[in-house]
């Protein structure tokens, strides 16, 4: 079983962004989980929402206390909430930012991961390149699909025109894959230095 | 058809193919899903005819859902918490008339303190008030069990409450098979009501009965639910033949055959307890799961079928009756008279706390041990509790109780009195 959890602040579109991870998991065949952590959300709040993604129906309903993949909208929250809180020490970790991963100051918290699958991506800005609006949640997926190859992209946009309709849809699908290009483009990069 | 969509919307499509006439409802979290759904499907034509009616309170909600109905309208509404509170004296009206009502009872624990989160409070305080309550496991489950709900309510001209856990259930994306409109008309036939307010006939519906009939009516309400103890397998075995899947019924037994210890639950924890003890029997502990999927009519010859043969019976409970314990636990009891065997209560998910799977397994290793206390609340931040026990027993102006938890935890950053 895959477990997700996504960190971000009231009004990025956290839960929308568990909820799109479902529904494309679920367009691959998979049984898959999302839900929020419950809280009286408020705009600018710290936020937390979950996906699990299994082959077979999903009985835990306990919130996801030891995730495979940490998806941060927000990278404010890096020194304000303990997100890395139960990674696994094999688990993907996609922040967005416009700094890279070493610029971000945040080493000591991330010595003990496995440094390959950790990964910076401006989705706020590509949003507002593509939206005109820093709504990074969508554009998000498209890095998660990069990083972690556990769905396709195009699962991705599948899910996308499910949830919102018309240029909306097309443009967060436009962010998604310019995000899923360039986490892959890095990614190639990382490749070419030898460990 | 199969669907990945969030549990009240999936609630929301099964009602709607319900054919219900009137909608009455009052929004409240976690329940305010639901109602928007439908109310979407009644003003894009999809669901139709049918009034959504706007009320101004949960009272009115269900003061609307009884005129309705008496009518002979197929009639839903959904709540949660102190909004069912707040509509208690109808609820007892509405079953008390004999009204096939049709509720959601999105389960949310009850203040003070204020608490939006998930407990089963809500509806077991109605556990008396002659509404059956049947609970949800997942949200295919709920799905299914509305379209029984109103077969079984028109039946019988009784009101049910469907109870699924709120935020749990309500608010999580899961993959449902959504029946067809084709499918649910050839299940649930037209309703036909056993009295209706109709000017061509008039009859009154509401009399005042005295001591010369009172009781006969109280017992016939008695009567009809333990009618249903029959219908209830019934329905679900026609729902099955029908949709080719199972839900509903009064109980449904999980790896209890040869079990030492029975976990008995009711609503969504169940999926929870059942990696437990997947878990706990790869250790080749002996253990096994009831789920109550009828509280009213409570079954006690099935739950006493099931749980006779085992040791020890643990009753996990998101309520319970402070100053005695646990609910559901009573009624276990009662089903087991003359059996010896050892009972627990747990208290778990109070207010939406958590509950882990490896809490449970700590739990429920002590239980096969038979070292849990007969009452017990899982991971009760003994901490707090003691300082505040500490407080009110060395200064009389102690202050709020709720305040203070919250500034031991730090939530609150408000000074100290």
């Amino acid at each position: 079983m895959l477990q997700i959890r996504i960190h971000g602040r009231g009004g990025q579109g956290v839960v929308t962004a568990a909820e799109l991870l479902s529904v494309a998991a679920f367009e691959q065949g998979r049984h898959a989980q999302a839900f929020p952590s419950f809280g009286s959300e408020r705009t600018g709040a710290p936020v937390v929402a979950f996906c699990r993604i299994d082959e077979r129906p999903i009985r835990l309903r306990e919130p996801i206390l030891a995730p495979d993949v940490l998806l941060v909208q927000d990278p404010t929250l890096l020194h304000q909430v303990d997100v890395f809180q139960g990674l696994r020490s094999d688990g993907y970790v996609l922040i967005n930012s416009h700094r890279s991963l070493g610029d971000l100051g945040i080493g000591e918290l991330t010595d003990r991961f496995d440094k390959a699958r950790l990964i910076t991506v401006p989705a706020t800005a590509i949003a507002l390149q593509y939206l005109g609006r820093p709504m990074p949640n969508a554009v998000m997926l498209g890095g998660f699909a990069a990083l972690t190859g556990f769905l396709s992209i195009d699962a991705v946009a599948h899910a996308i025109t499910g949830k919102f309709t018309g240029e909306v849809a097309m443009r967060n699908i436009e962010g998604a894959r310019e995000a899923y290009a360039l986490v892959n483009e890095r990614l190639s990069h990382r490749g070419e230095i030898p460990a | 058809m199969m669907k990945q969509i969030e549990g009240s919307e999936a609630v929301a499509e099964a009602v709607a193919l319900c054919r219900p006439e009137v909608i009455c409802a009052y929004p409240i979290s976690p329940q305010t899903h639901i109602v928007e759904g439908i109310g979407a499907l009644v003003k894009s034509g999809a669901l139709s005819p049918c009034a959504f009616i706007n009320v101004e309170s949960e009272f009115a909600a269900m003061s609307v859902a009884i005129g309705s109905s008496a009518t002979g309208a197929r009639t839903y509404t959904a709540t949660a918490s102190q909004g069912l509170l707040l509509m208690a004296e109808a609820v007892y009206n509405a079953s008390g008339l004999g009204l096939p009502i049709v509720m959601t009872v999105a389960n949310r624990a009850i203040g003070a303190p204020i608490n939006i989160w998930n407990d089963h409070s809500d509806s077991m305080s109605q556990r008396d008030s002659g509404w059956l309550q049947l609970f949800a496991e997942s949200n295919q489950e709920a799905l299914d069990i509305h379209i029984q709900a109103f077969k079984l309510a028109e039946e019988l001209s009784m009101p049910i409450m469907v109870c699924m856990d709120g935020f749990i259930l309500t608010h999580a994306y899961e993959r449902v098979a959504m029946p067809s409109q084709e499918e649910v008309d050839a299940f649930l036939p037209p309703y036909e009501p056993r009295q209706v307010l109709d000017p061509d006939e008039p009859v009154s519906i509401g009399a005042m009965v005295g001591p010369e009939a009172f009781m006969e009516v109280r017992y016939l309400a008695h009567a009809k639910q333990t009618m249903a103890l029959e219908r209830i397998p019934e329905i679900a075995a026609e729902f099955e033949a029908a949709f080719g899947r199972k839900a509903g019924g009064l109980v449904r037994r999980y790896r209890t055959e040869d079990a030492e210890t029975i976990v008995v639950a009711l609503g969504s924890v169940v999926g929870t307890l059942e990696e437990a003890i997947d878990a706990m029997r790869d250790r080749d502990v002996k253990i096994g799961l009831l789920s109550i999927r009828s509280f009213r009519p409570f079954p006690l010859t099935a739950v006493r079928e099931a749980l006779q043969h085992a040791k020890r019976v643990v009753v996990l409970e998101k309520a319970f009756s402070v100053g005695l314990g646990g609910v559901v636990s009573t009624d276990v009891r009662l089903a087991l008279s003359g059996i010896q065997l050892h009972g627990y209560t747990v208290v778990a998910g109070l207010g939406g706390r958590s509950i882990t799977k490896d809490s449970l397994e700590r739990m429920l290793a002590d239980a096969v041990q038979d070292k849990l206390e007969p009452l017990t609340f899982l991971d009760l931040d003994w901490g707090i509790v003691n300082r505040q026990l500490a407080r009110e027993a060395s200064i009389r102006k102690s202050g709020p109780i709720a305040e203070n938890l919250l500034r031991d935890l730090g939530t609150v950053q408000a000074k100290a009195p």
